[in-house]
């Protein structure tokens, strides 16, 4: 287990570096010269001149390369570029908000998930079985921005009973005001795949002799799906939870921006909007570290919970 | 008496797929209509200004669009049923809208449109056919590149093996270790260039990943199968066992891939496009009708919205049951 992590460990080294080099490949040189971006529309030569020097990419690339090395080392990414806040007190002020939407939508989605998923995994085949996926089928064909503007319209314009968007102060406020509305919208939204994915993991575990067993030897049916095939059905749904989270905390973006939730997926859409490198540099190095140091604990988990795994 | 071929079998196994069968009849209509836009011959004139700003769809009549009830009741119809079904009122709602413009503007601008207006008066069933053109060429477009970058560099990592197995497996772990639609915005961020070609390129080349670990597990298994062996022994080369031998042998792998990518990519358009990554302004696309929709159902204009949510929902799960149907009669061994 030990080897296993160090040597897990260890191979971070070559993807982080292939990281900073495609993030670097593409700011540095794929994305020209950020100095006549951020001149504005008539720009002096003098004024780029000093822009080039204030940012380093008067440098030669090699030099450039180096200084991005020792951010991504030092943690330290300097300042935006557009309002000059440090990247790394824009991070520490917008991971609250993006968590306080994102914990609870996850555990919500979840178990509602794994519930629904259980249900027609049980009646597999079905008529009820089918109709739900062919109902999760058209729930995933429809767009997440569809969903977000008609659930905004509905229940907050129209009906009234959330904020159409904002963000408070204190932390009960937001949870059971403000980010109300965003987690039922990702509850929507996540529901459809969940349920496909799981009724997968549960069919995986119902044709299992060990349910056989379990049925031969006289267990109520809700004992044998309750406890022994949610059990068993639980290690991937837990693994596969696991896995998305990097991928949410960048990628709530559109449920961030529609309402008004400072977090970090906004910060990443204003960050383009504004071609404000060092942030986007940072967000996509930080979430690359966060991905791999996530998978490796979704592989420890798993060994951890299913004695059956072998870790290579 | 003629044995059937491996295709002959799966389109068999197909056709007994009533669900599989109907979606692919929508798809190929879907496709019709692209060629028919592509073509010129249907929705050439999408820009121009044909009714009045917001012109409701004909079924509501030109005043009822501010009843509320009414565009919930209208809500549930399909439109295109709708289609087609002469306005009595028409010609006397023209002639009223013609006096009270007072008839000087050159051309009259109709009040109600088949599926309504957008702000600017144009027909939302055009510009919905002429976006589907747009969302669908993409997809495909930026599918077709992923697929082949996923398949040349799969079929290379497995059947080389080595150095070359490791450079692409770094490749794979550099591209998967930063989670996808922030590597497409942040490579639209360096570009910040707007237009069908941008958006085939960075979903095209971000895209690849997951069909080059199948593709790679692929060949790893066929490699080593007796027919690559025997082809080895009669002399032929590499690059003819990888792709001439083995390839048809994965090309069912390859094919679903596709098809699932095809869907990915018209949402992921969708999004890039409506937060003004995408498609430039002149181009209408599914992602730029849903941009209007948000401001325009504050206004309790909701048709484009809905015409837009429709089409690509229908494509959208018309296209994702055809590859469940697809890869159910490619590998009979899954059901």
């Amino acid at each position: 287990m030990l080897a296993y992590t160090l040597r897990r460990l260890w191979q971070f080294v070559p993807t982080l570096a292939g990281v900073v080099l495609l993030v670097f490949f593409l700011f540095n040189w794929v994305g020209g010269d950020p100095a006549y971006l951020l001149a504005g529309k008539i720009p002096n030569p003098e004024t780029i001149a000093n822009i080039r020097k204030q940012l380093g990419v008067d440098e030669p690339y090699a030099v450039q390369l180096w200084i991005f090395v020792k951010q991504v080392l030092s943690g330290d990414f300097g300042v935006s570029w557009s309002t000059n806040e440090r990247v790394s007190e824009i991070f520490a002020s917008r991971l609250g908000p993006s968590l306080t939407v994102l914990v609870p939508l996850l555990a919500i989605s979840t178990l509602l998930g794994m519930a629904a998923a259980m249900l027609v995994a049980y009646v597999r085949g079905s008529l009820t079985d089918r109709a739900v996926m062919v109902a999760c089928t058209v729930g995933q064909s429809i767009s997440i921005l569809v969903y977000i503007l008609v659930f905004q319209y509905l229940l907050a314009y129209q009906l009234g009973w959330f904020p159409v968007q904002g963000w408070g102060v204190t932390f009960i406020d937001n949870l059971l005001r403000y980010a109300v509305l965003a987690i039922i919208v990702g509850v929507a939204v996540s529901l459809a795949p969940d349920i496909r994915l799981y009724r997968t993991f549960f069919l995986d575990e119902i044709n299992q002799d060990y349910v056989r067993t379990a049925r031969a030897k006289g267990l109520s049916e809700r004992r044998v799906m309750w406890v022994h095939v949610l059990r068993n059905a639980a290690i991937p749904i837990v693994t596969n939870v696991l896995l998305q989270l990097p991928g949410l905390l960048a990628g709530a973006f559109l449920i961030e921006r529609f309402f008004g939730i400072p977090g970090i997926g906004r910060e990443v859409i204003l960050a383009v909007e504004r071609s404000d490198f060092p942030i986007i540099k940072a967000v996509t190095v930080y979430v690359a570290v966060a991905t791999m140091v996530i998978n490796l604990l979704a592989d420890l988990l798993y060994k951890a919970i299913d004695p059956r795994v072998v870790l290579k | 008496m003629r044995q059937a071929g491996v295709w002959g079998l799966a389109w068999k196994r197909f056709r007994r797929d009533r669900l599989g069968f109907t979606s692919l009849i929508v798809v190929l209509f879907y496709a019709a209509l692209v060629l028919a836009a592509a073509a010129g011959w249907l929705a050439r004139d999408w820009n121009t200004e044909a009714g009045v700003s917001f012109a409701p769809p004909s079924f509501l009549g030109p005043e009822a669009a501010d009843s509320p009830q009414l565009a919930k009741a209208a809500e549930g119809a399909q439109p295109v049923a709708d289609y087609g079904i002469p306005d009595p009122l028409a010609a006397d709602l023209a002639e009223i809208a013609k006096s009270m413009t007072g008839g000087a503007a050159g051309q009259s601008r109709a009040p109600t449109l088949p599926l309504g207006g957008d702000k600017w008066g144009r027909d939302v069933l055009k510009k919905v056919v002429k976006g589907t053109e747009t969302s669908l060429v993409v997809g495909l477009a930026a599918a077709v590149l992923a697929t082949f970058l996923g398949t040349v560099f799969g079929a290379l990592a497995g059947f080389r093996g080595g150095a070359v197995d490791d450079f692409f497996n770094w490749l794979y772990s550099v591209f998967t270790a930063i989670p996808y639609l922030l590597l497409v915005l942040a490579v639209a961020a360096v570009i910040g260039q707007k237009g069908v070609l941008t958006v085939i390129l960075i979903l095209g080349l971000t895209g690849w990943t997951g069909i080059f670990r199948l593709v790679r597990a692929e060949y790893l298994k066929h490699k080593v199968r007796e027919y690559v062996l025997a082809a080895d022994a009669i002399g032929a080369s590499p690059a003819r066992r990888m792709f001439v031998h083995i390839l048809p042998n994965v090309s069912h792998v390859v094919l679903v891939q596709l098809s699932l990518h095809v869907v990915l990519f018209i949402k992921s358009e969708v999004i890039l496009t409506f937060l003004g990554f995408g498609v430039g302004v002149d181009t209408v696309s599914w992602g730029s009708m849903l941009a209007e929709a948000g401001s325009e159902l504050l206004l309790g204009k909701w048709w484009q919205l809905t015409v837009a949510t429709v089409a690509m929902a229908l494509l959208v799960t018309a296209f994702s049951l055809f590859t469940d149907a697809m890869r159910d009669a490619l590998d009979p061994r899954l059901k």
